[in-house]
């Protein structure tokens, strides 16, 4: 089924500013202005963006790391984000979290990730379970990696989900690597998905680096959780084009590896398309980054005006009143 | 019939000392007590709901929640897979939509494997992006009931070190069902401590309604006297006020503070009983080592120093894996005797 225009060229952008936004971080870390750790997403930008996209609006994600493009296709303006990196108030934790940690914020249907992966999956259980119990028609999709699918709370809430058929949509990112951990030292299985069978819930095998196909695996996921029918765990096959974070020169991944999947960029594999069906030119291209750079120089304006956390503030908010 | 019931030999009947029995009170087990309030709170609030295994249809592998699924159907008591992991995340999840669940550990012991789901994640979502976490975790804890190393866990301390939760653990059964329900109406994830061994053993005035509230982070003088402070909480209070009776009898006055809840320790009411006797019992069934007797010693080490007539004392289960034999579990378990040789060394300093 063919994409309609509109959806692929807003795709587009969203991607572009995913990827703009991933290397302005990456360039405030070599100024020193995030400090600590910093998590480099490259290569991810179609399925994080996808499986955004495929929510409605009243619906509620838990990405991590990799899904920055999730976050903003939510709503989650750069400038928070920024402001987030650069430990500011105007940040979405205040600078009580680091990085893309804990940008949670409820009103966008974002939950706040923490390192233990794959909470998402738990936690999302939990909010997909409201949903049905309150016979409300919205979907809880959760977002987690070939790391995570080690853990024991993945069987766990897998489990849960699918015997209280749940309207929850899971998206294992499988980016062949966990930290340095290969993915032959992290199951003796090819595909991850092939596990949905043991918790009878379809498992969906998509092409990560193919917007369509994401785009698509997740909106018909969707479609049969708000309808009622259950869970579905969707594995998207991609790679991380970066090390586990911003220090890490990922030695252990073989070049040719690398060289290969450069070949299916999810950005040029887009734009190929776009091109393809005659809505991108180089004038368009051109301008649409000169957008985006001059959207991402005032959302970094914005960021770095915003004040450090006051230290006498540090046990605040520690408990709810 | 649960496997504990014949063990409980005795029945304690608890008069609370300085209380006006209230016109509206009724006389319940502790087990009874924990069972109104959760009814009580399901009467009263629609978004509260009852998670657990074996809690609906089984009605808990101790009977606390025996009849709610018939009252309040499986939509509001969910019998679960033996998941306490994901059972945590999804509680987690639920309240982030409005829902302010009541989780069941059928034992305290089993927490552990929910452990990441509470420190990591409810314990910090507040502080990281302000989205608070209503939901209770009922942990019956604690021996004295012969049910070896992994049903007898006293384990409240990993709790209390973690920022961002709140710990109680009543000891009579008016406070087992008041600081259920204010438990339950806190924004904040609460573990409550349940003691099993009172389960069954101990019955007492309970009141109704919204008369029999009891605020977290507020102890309790269950006994007033001159010389000597016992601090304690759970089971252990019981075995403080015999030791108490002991002691009166021997012609000296103690006092005995019960905690109730454990984070936020009451900092107010134990350093004024330390300020007033001068000397300090401390005493829990956990064990020893970084034990919340530690930090009250420290407190009154830190805040009342000059007051202090003899060295902070404390008793506690020693630092091993709770055993099962009964003359291992009874010399592991600090009782009535205990207390009393530990408060006559302290008298006599």
């Amino acid at each position: 089924m063919e994409l309609p225009a509109e959806l692929l060229t807003r795709a587009h952008y969203w991607m572009r500013l995913t990827r703009a936004l991933d290397e302005r971080g990456t360039f405030l870390h070599k100024q020193s202005k995030i400090v600590g750790g910093y998590f480099s997403q490259i290569g991810h930008e179609a399925l994080s963006v996808a499986a955004g996209m495929a929510l409605g609006p009243d619906d509620v994600a838990a990405p991590m790391h990799r899904d920055l493009g999730t976050y903003l296709v939510r709503g989650l303006h750069p400038q928070r984000i920024l402001a987030q990196f650069l430990g500011r108030v105007g940040g979405v934790s205040r600078g009580r979290d680091a990085n893309l940690h804990g940008m949670g914020d409820l009103s966008l249907g974002l939950i706040g990730f923490i390192s233990h992966l794959p909470a998402s999956t738990g936690v999302i259980a939990g909010v997909a379970h409201a949903f049905k119990l309150k016979a409300e028609p919205r979907v809880a999709m959760a977002f987690f990696g070939d790391g995570g699918a080690s853990q024991g709370l993945a069987h766990e809430a897998l489990n849960w989900a699918s015997v209280f058929q749940l309207p929850m949509v899971v998206i294992c990112e499988n980016n062949q690597y966990a930290y340095s951990t290969p993915l032959a030292r992290q199951m003796h299985i090819e595909h991850i998905a092939d596990r949905a069978a043991a918790y009878g819930m379809p498992g969906v095998i998509v092409d990560g680096n193919d917007f369509c196909a994401v785009y698509q695996a997740a909106s018909e996921a969707v479609a049969r959780a708000r309808a009622g029918a259950g869970p579905t765990l969707i594995e998207c096959k991609t790679m991380r084009m970066r090390g586990h974070a911003i220090h890490d020169n990922m030695a252990y991944v073989p070049p040719e590896l690398l060289a290969s999947w450069a070949q299916r960029d999810p950005i040029a594999r887009m734009e190929a398309l776009l091109r393809d069906r005659g809505l991108l030119d180089d004038a368009a291209l051109t301008a649409l980054l000169a957008q985006i750079e001059a959207e991402l120089d005032a959302a970094q304006a914005a960021a770095e005006a915003s004040p450090y956390p006051d230290g006498a503030t540090v046990t605040e908010g520690v408990y709810a009143v | 019939m649960t496997w504990d019931a014949n063990l409980h030999v005795g029945v304690t009947t608890l008069a609370e000392p300085g209380a006006a029995p209230a016109s509206a009170t009724r006389e319940l087990s502790y087990l009874e007590a924990i069972r109104d309030a959760l009814r009580y709170e399901l009467r009263r609030d629609p978004s509260v709901l009852l998670m657990g295994e074996d809690i609906g249809v089984y009605g808990g592998a101790f009977k606390v929640t025996q009849g709610l699924i018939e009252e309040f159907g499986e939509q509001r008591v969910i019998d679960t897979p033996m998941a306490e992991l994901a059972m945590l995340y999804a509680a987690i999840g639920m309240s982030f939509q409005g829902f302010r669940p009541v989780v069941e550990m059928q034992f305290a012991d089993f927490i552990s494997t929910g452990f990441d789901a509470i420190v990591q994640f409810a314990a910090t979502n507040h502080y990281r992006w302000g989205q608070p976490v209503p939901i209770t975790i009922r942990a019956p804890g604690a021996g004295g009931l012969r049910a070896g190393p992994f049903h007898s866990q006293c384990n409240e301390a990993w709790f209390v070190h973690t920022p961002g939760l709140k710990v109680v653990a009543p000891a009579t059964p008016a406070d087992a069902r008041g600081l259920l329900l204010s438990a339950i109406r806190d924004p904040n994830p609460v573990i409550y401590y349940e003691t099993k061994y009172l389960y069954r053993s101990l019955k007492g005035p309970v009141p109704e309604g919204e008369a029999g509230l009891v605020p977290i982070g507020r102890a309790a003088l269950r006994r007033e006297g001159e010389e000597l402070s016992i601090i304690t909480y759970g089971a252990m209070l019981h075995e403080a006020l015999n030791a108490a009776a002991g002691l009166e009898q021997a012609g000296h006055s103690v006092e005995v503070l019960d905690l109730r809840t454990l984070k936020p320790l009451d900092e107010q009411a134990i350093l004024a009983t330390a300020r007033k006797t001068g000397k300090v019992l401390i005493v829990h069934e956990a064990n020893r080592t970084c034990g919340v007797g530690g930090e009250v010693a420290a407190l009154i080490a830190e805040h009342a120093f000059a007051y202090l007539d003899g060295p902070i004392t404390r008793v506690a289960g020693p630092d091993t894996p709770v055993p099962y034999s009964p003359p291992l579990e009874d010399a592991h378990r600090p009782r009535a005797e205990t207390i009393l040789a530990a408060a006559r060394q302290l008298l006599a300093y």
